[in-house]
């Protein structure tokens, strides 16, 4: 087996906003009906985390849980605990309609925190990132300049964003071009 | 710059974040139909300069399809709503008879 590696392999660009991939870490596609009984259950059975507001998280212990569209999920949980895990939902929701995939390798995962941390994703994103109107819980799928992405506010300021690993080097230029160019303190 | 909202995410999206997707409210011929039919189907499109309702997709967001009425000429928009749904709803239809009296969704049928 070859070891397996993520995206940009935790490469870092130090600032007064850092970006920072966030090496392997495990995410799982978790598709079904929210309103299902079943499926509110195995979810808060196997993560310890219920079903999130619409574009928020909730965080239970290693995992996260973010809504993603009506009918999509994505659990962010320790890279070794993702395929057990697909395992334990495939196990919980058998008969059901839904869908739980291991993306863990098909993502990179990118941490962007310091003061003007919203700043550096406004100037690349179609998104109100002020203060008031972004706050930390809250999850938004939208596209970084030319590729599709998703970020979140974490309880301590700092985002991590969600791309597809074969654009994780061009996000991953973004954000830190963005973050040495410095606050324009329109926010 | 058009700026719709998704009934879905309850985003107010900007068009980089959407992809149009053509006229609402076909509908699909079928097994037994008509040339006439298919023909309507499969060809025939509004293209209005006015009044319109089209599909488009929040596609750099959540991903789904839902439906718009909006002016092609000035760009106002008059309301969104969700894709499973076979024809305006009465608030939508609403909206644009109160600037377009008498307005109603393809008049020649």
């Amino acid at each position: 087996m070859s070891n397996a590696v993520s995206a940009l392999n935790g490469q870092e660009a130090k600032g007064d906003v850092t970006v920072r991939e966030l090496g392997l870490t495990g995410m799982i596609t978790l598709r079904g009906d929210f309103e299902d009984e079943n499926f509110g259950a195995a979810l808060s059975q196997i993560t310890g985390a219920g079903v999130p507001d619409v574009r928020h998280f909730v965080q239970a212990g290693d995992f996260t849980v973010l809504w993603m569209s009506p009918d999509e999920l994505l659990v962010i949980l320790p890279y070794e605990k993702a395929a057990e895990t697909v395992a334990a939902f495939d196990a919980a929701l058998k008969g059901t309609h839904f869908l739980a995939v291991n993306v863990s390798d098909a993502r990179a995962l990118i941490s962007i925190s310091g003061d003007f941390a919203n700043e550096v994703l406004a100037k690349l994103s179609p998104v109100d990132m002020s203060a008031d109107r972004f706050t930390a819980g809250m999850v938004r799928r939208t596209r970084l300049a030319q590729v599709a992405a998703a970020f979140w506010m974490l309880p301590d300021g700092s985002y991590n964003l969600m791309c597809f690993r074969s654009v994780a080097d061009y996000a991953f230029g973004l954000l830190s071009t963005s973050a040495k160019a410095g606050k324009v303190g329109a926010i | 710059m058009l700026i719709l909202h998704c009934p879905y995410c309850g985003v107010y999206a900007e068009e980089t974040e959407l992809h149009a997707g053509g006229e609402a409210h076909l509908k699909r011929a079928t097994i037994g139909d008509s040339d006439e039919a298919f023909e309507e189907y499969l060809f025939m499109r509004e293209n209005k300069k006015g009044v319109h309702l089209e599909r488009w997709r929040h596609a750099n967001g959540c991903g789904k399809w839902f439906l718009c009425a909006r002016d092609t000429a000035t760009l106002e928009v008059y309301g969104t709503y969700p894709a499973q749904t076979t024809e305006p709803p009465a608030d939508i239809v609403a909206a644009i008879t109160a600037k377009h009296p008498g307005w109603s969704w393809k008049e020649k049928a």
